[in-house]
Parts: C-alpha cells; sequence; structure tokens
C-alpha cells in the first residue's frame, strides 16, 4: 500500500513535469506549426535562471520562476515575429514552412547549446532548497517535490481556465482549429500565434525551474525532455493543450511504475507506448 | 537505360572528372583528408537515399539512424566470416528487409505522424539493442573487423556512386514519376491506377538499402561500436538538414548539402572547437531564411536570371 501511494505520487510528480513541457510544446507545434526542436533547451535555460539566482542572489527559485515567465513569454514571442513570421511569409506550401522552421529550430538548437556550455561548462549541479522531509500517510517525500507537484498543478488549471474562459485562450483555440477561419473572423493570427510560440517557451521555462528545485542540472538536459514532449503531444493529441496535461501524467506515471519495477526498461516503455498510440489510433488518446 | 540519354553531354562530363579524381585521390593526398573525404561520402550516400524516398513522397523519415546502425551491426556479425563486399551488399538487404516491415505498419501514418514514428522506433530499437546487450549478452558494444584507410575509402565510394547512379534512374523512371504524382496527389494517382501504398513501400525499402550499405562499408572505420554510436540520433538528423540544406528540388542538390556541410563541420571542429555549434547553428539560421529552397534554389534562380 505505502508502495502504490509513493509510486503514484512519484508519478504524478514527474508527470506534471511532462505535462508542462508537453503543453508548451503543443502550443509551439499544435497551434502555430512550428516543431520547435529548440524547446527542451528553454527548459534547460529556465532551470540555470533559478539556478543561478538562487545561488548568486539568494533568490527564492519560487519567485525566480514569477519573474522569469514575462520574460520568457517576450523572448518566445519575439522569435516568432523575427524568425518565423518571416519563414512562414517567405515559404509557398505550408510543408515547406513547417521543414524549414524545424530547420532554424535546429539551428536555435545548436546556438543556445553552445552557449550554455561556454556559460556553464558541462558540469551538472544543484542546490538544495525547501529540503525537509514531509510525511503522508506514512511515505516521506521532499517538501520541494511536492511543493513543484502543486505549482505544476496550479498552472494547469490556470492554464485551462485560461484556455477555456479568456479571450485570448478562445483566440488560440480558434487557431488550433483553423488558421485561416480564425483569420477571417478578425483574430490577429500572427499575433496569436507568436503568443502561443512565447507561452511556450514559459510553461518550458517554469518547468525547467521546478525542476531545478528537485534534480541535477546540467547544460544537456534539454532534448530528453524534447523527446518526452513530443511522446506526450502524440499521446494526447496534436493541438489538445488538455490532452498534453493528462498525456503528461499518465506517462509519468507508466514510468514511474516501470522504473521501481525494472529501472532499465523505462526508456524502453515509453517508446513502446509511443509507437503502439501512434499505430492504434495516431490522433491521440483524448483525441476525437 | 542509356546514361547520356537526356543529361546534358556537358554534366556528364563534370561528373566523369568528380569520379576520376575521387578515385585518383587517396594516391597523392594526405591520409587525414581520405578520412574526411570518406565521411564526406557517407553523409552523401544517406543524404540522397534519405532524398530518394522523402523528396518525391513528402514523408519525413527519422529512422535513418536504425537502417545506418542495421548495416553496422551486420558487418560486426559476419565481418570476419564474410569477404567485405557480401557483408556491405547483406547490411544492404538487412536494411531493406527491415525498411518493407516497417513500411507495411507505419506508411498509412500521415506527415506528422510519420515523422516522429519513425524516430520514435529508431529510438525503440536503440535502446532496446541497448538493453539486450547489457541483459543478454552482458557486454556492452563490441570490436568489428576494420579496414585500412583506403579499403574503406574506396568501399565508400563505390556505395556512394551506386547510390547517386540509383537516385539519378529512379527519378527519370516511370516508377519516380508515378511517385512524384503520388506527392502532389494521392487521390488522383490512385484514380489513374498507381497502387500507392505498393510503391510508396517499395521506394522506402529501397532508401533503406542504401543506408544499411552505408553502414556496413562505413563500420570498418570504427573499430569499435556500442548501439549508442551506431544508432545516434543524429546520424537520422543529420541527413536531413544536409538535404534540406543542399534543396530537395534538384538532384545535385542533396550532394552538394552534404558536401558542404560536412566540409564546413569538419573545419570548424578543428579551428573553433568550441564555437563549433554556434557557428554552425547560426550558419543555418541565415541560410533557411535567406534561402527557403536550399542552395540548389538559390543557382537555379541565378541560372533563369
Amino acid at each position: 500500500m505505502r508502495l502504490i501511494l509513493d509510486v503514484i505520487i512519484s508519478g504524478l510528480i514527474q508527470g506534471a513535469i511532462y505535462g508542462l513541457i508537453a503543453a508548451g510544446l503543443n502550443l509551439q507545434y499544435g497551434v502555430a506549426r512550428v516543431l520547435n526542436v529548440a524547446h527542451g533547451e528553454f527548459v534547460m535555460v529556465g532551470a540555470f535562471w533559478t539556478y543561478s539566482m538562487y545561488t548568486i542572489f539568494g533568490c527564492d527559485p519560487l519567485l525566480s520562476v514569477i519573474i522569469f515567465s514575462p520574460i520568457s513569454l517576450f523572448i518566445g514571442y519575439l522569435l516568432y515575429k523575427s524568425l518565423f513570421q518571416y519563414i512562414r511569409k517567405s515559404s509557398e506550401t505550408a510543408e515547406m514552412f513547417e521543414g524549414n522552421s524545424m530547420l532554424v529550430s535546429f539551428g536555435l538548437l545548436y546556438v543556445i547549446q553552445n552557449l550554455a556550455l561556454l556559460w556553464w561548462g558541462t558540469r551538472t549541479m544543484a542546490y538544495s532548497y525547501f529540503c525537509s522531509p514531509l510525511n503522508f500517510l506514512g511515505v516521506t517525500f521532499e517538501a520541494n517535490r511536492v511543493l513543484a507537484l502543486f505549482i505544476g498543478a496550479a498552472v494547469m488549471a490556470g492554464f485551462y481556465f485560461f484556455l477555456r474562459n479568456a479571450r485570448l485562450g478562445k483566440a488560440i483555440r480558434a487557431a488550433a482549429e483553423s488558421p485561416t477561419s480564425a483569420e477571417l473572423s478578425g483574430i490577429d493570427i500572427h499575433k496569436v500565434l507568436g503568443l502561443c510560440f512565447g507561452l511556450g517557451a514559459t510553461l518550458a521555462c517554469v518547468a525547467g525551474g521546478l525542476i531545478s528545485m528537485m534534480n541535477e542540472i546540467s547544460a544537456s538536459m534539454g532534448f530528453p525532455y524534447l523527446i518526452i514532449a513530443l511522446v506526450v503531444v502524440v499521446l494526447g493529441g496534436l493541438g489538445n493543450i488538455l490532452g498534453s496535461f493528462l498525456g503528461g501524467l499518465l506517462l509519468g506515471l507508466v514510468t514511474t511504475v516501470v522504473m521501481y519495477w525494472q529501472p532499465e526498461l523505462t526508456l524502453i516503455a515509453s517508446y513502446l507506448i509511443f509507437t503502439l498510440v501512434l499505430l492504434v489510433r495516431p490522433q491521440g488518446i483524448f483525441g476525437r | 537505360m542509356d546514361l547520356s540519354n537526356g543529361l546534358p553531354r556537358k554534366e556528364l562530363s563534370v561528373w566523369l572528372a568528380l569520379l576520376l579524381i575521387a578515385l585518383a585521390l587517396p594516391s597523392f593526398s594526405p591520409p587525414y583528408v581520405v578520412l574526411s573525404v570518406t565521411s564526406i561520402y557517407m553523409y552523401v550516400t544517406l543524404a540522397v537515399s534519405w532524398t530518394i524516398f522523402c523528396a518525391p513522397t513528402g514523408y519525413v523519415s527519422l529512422a535513418t539512424a536504425t537502417f545506418f546502425g542495421i548495416g553496422i551491426y551486420v558487418l560486426a556479425l559476419l565481418g570476419k566470416t564474410l569477404p567485405l563486399p557480401l557483408v556491405i551488399f547483406l547490411g544492404g538487404v538487412a536494411s531493406l528487409f527491415l525498411g518493407i516491415l516497417v513500411g507495411l505498419i507505419c506508411l498509412r501514418l500521415s506527415g506528422f505522424y510519420f515523422a516522429v514514428f519513425t524516430f520514435g522506433l529508431s529510438e525503440l530499437i536503440r535502446n532496446s539493442v541497448l538493453w539486450w546487450e547489457h541483459n543478454i549478452t552482458g557486454t556492452v558494444g563490441r570490436w568489428i573487423p576494420s579496414g585500412s584507410a583506403g579499403k574503406v575509402y574506396y568501399s565508400m565510394l563505390i556505395v556512394v556512386t551506386i547510390t547517386v547512379i540509383t537516385s539519378y534512374l529512379i527519378g527519370r523512371s516511370k516508377y519516380g514519376l508515378a511517385l512524384k504524382g503520388i506527392g502532389e496527389s494521392e487521390e488522383a494517382s490512385e484514380h489513374i491506377g498507381i497502387n500507392v501504398t505498393l510503391h510508396r513501400i517499395g521506394l522506402f525499402a529501397v532508401s533503406c538499402f542504401f543506408m544499411g550499405m552505408a553502414g556496413a562499408a562505413m563500420g570498418t572505420k570504427f573499430s569499435y561500436i556500442d548501439p549508442n554510436s551506431a544508432f545516434s540520433p543524429l546520424i537520422s538528423f543529420t541527413p536531413v538538414l544536409m538535404s534540406l540544406f543542399g534543396g530537395v528540388g534538384k538532384g545535385y542538390g542533396p550532394i552538394l548539402g552534404a558536401f558542404i556541410l560536412t566540409f564546413i563541420s569538419e573545419l570548424l571542429l578543428s579551428r573553433f572547437p568550441y564555437f563549433y555549434t554556434l557557428i554552425y547553428g547560426i550558419i543555418f539560421i541565415v541560410v533557411i531564411l535567406f534561402m527557403p529552397k536550399g542552395l540548389a534554389g538559390v543557382l537555379t534562380r541565378t541560372e533563369q536570371a
């Protein structure tokens, strides 16, 4: 019983992180049609920002996350406006836009990776923050992991209501359904897509900040998160942001279960789920 | 089919001259040049065979590493007992069969899903081989029979020549035209009696065949391999970048792209090891922004002007 609870909560913590990153990628690819391969690097940058703020200025990680959210939103927005909107205009077909924007994001990946390596080196780093043990029904967790779970859940819930009720959220959902008809009904499509890209970057940075509170971080940590995010996006359905949150939680649970049972099969299990979902339900588990 | 038919005599003589230079290269250049040129051949083979399938059909395959790695593993298993040319051929055949299998499973997926599926599949295979070596054989990685630099060079040269010629022939054949038709409009092609699935699977298998041959031929250079290096995801991505960089609209695009990018990366790696990926990334962004159709697109534009 204890073990089950332990696995479930660890899985949810892992899954909340996956869900945030995947929802970010889904905003960028599912809505803005930019398969941003550098998405994982935003996670890494978020983690290092938080780490540096804590170790240099003693700034609380949560405060760092709050400070950096608008900054990363702005950077993402600028990236879309400067690079991807330009490519959209110069591409003749939708496929060409997708191919070229993926290539540019590869370029971004290389650039960010290299700068991070120059800046932070190849070492793994960690800091201890809020790691007093927390007892819950006989199972002990570090407080920072539980905090990460709560923040992750809060961000997800906030985002869900934003998409559901806010004017801008509705515009984003419209753009995900059909960019052309969204534009026809008076939505400034480039502004919305730019915001989607920016929000994607923000979600990645927030996830990175949360990861830095509980795990070791390194300059090469980003890419594996991109892969996981891709898996989750497919799991939850392309363009379905809520599906990504749920898919992230599901994948987190499954990988944690496999991890307890056979640690070496973790990666194999997630790829197996991935290929099976693609074959049986390519529209995603939660897709229509 | 007569090669010179349709290919302008001027172009044909350029290709023949290039081939002659390539044949003579090891006799007059230092070993490291021979080695770099060998890896250029490898990437040209991978980029061209990627383009054989992906350019006409519009599918993006990210499983190149799988088929390349299968070739390497065939070499590792059979290289000691069988002669090298046969092993290279068998490496291709093994990839061909796996290609048919993969094609049967997943070529009904569309665009994005095909790309991520092939990527997931290659990661699945990499991790499974890793797990297998960890738990069943008990040793990760293995030594493989290595050849001299000259031997690797010439086997790779033969593979790349066959690949380029085949891709040219496919592009000109009835088969290639059918594929182009499928790429433009699947429904219309089906209506005029083209078996879409069969064509796609066949073409995919052919492109896998060459990737497998490249793996088996190139494997002799490595002397030691493990699943992480044989099935490295980088091998899946690099040919895609090279082909798009060169431009898939023209036959020589991927060749040019692979040639230039391999050259640039070898140069950057030796001159600026710390800023290598930074410069590489910036080149990438600039090229895509200002030449969205790749180098071949720019060249065609200047020809027309």
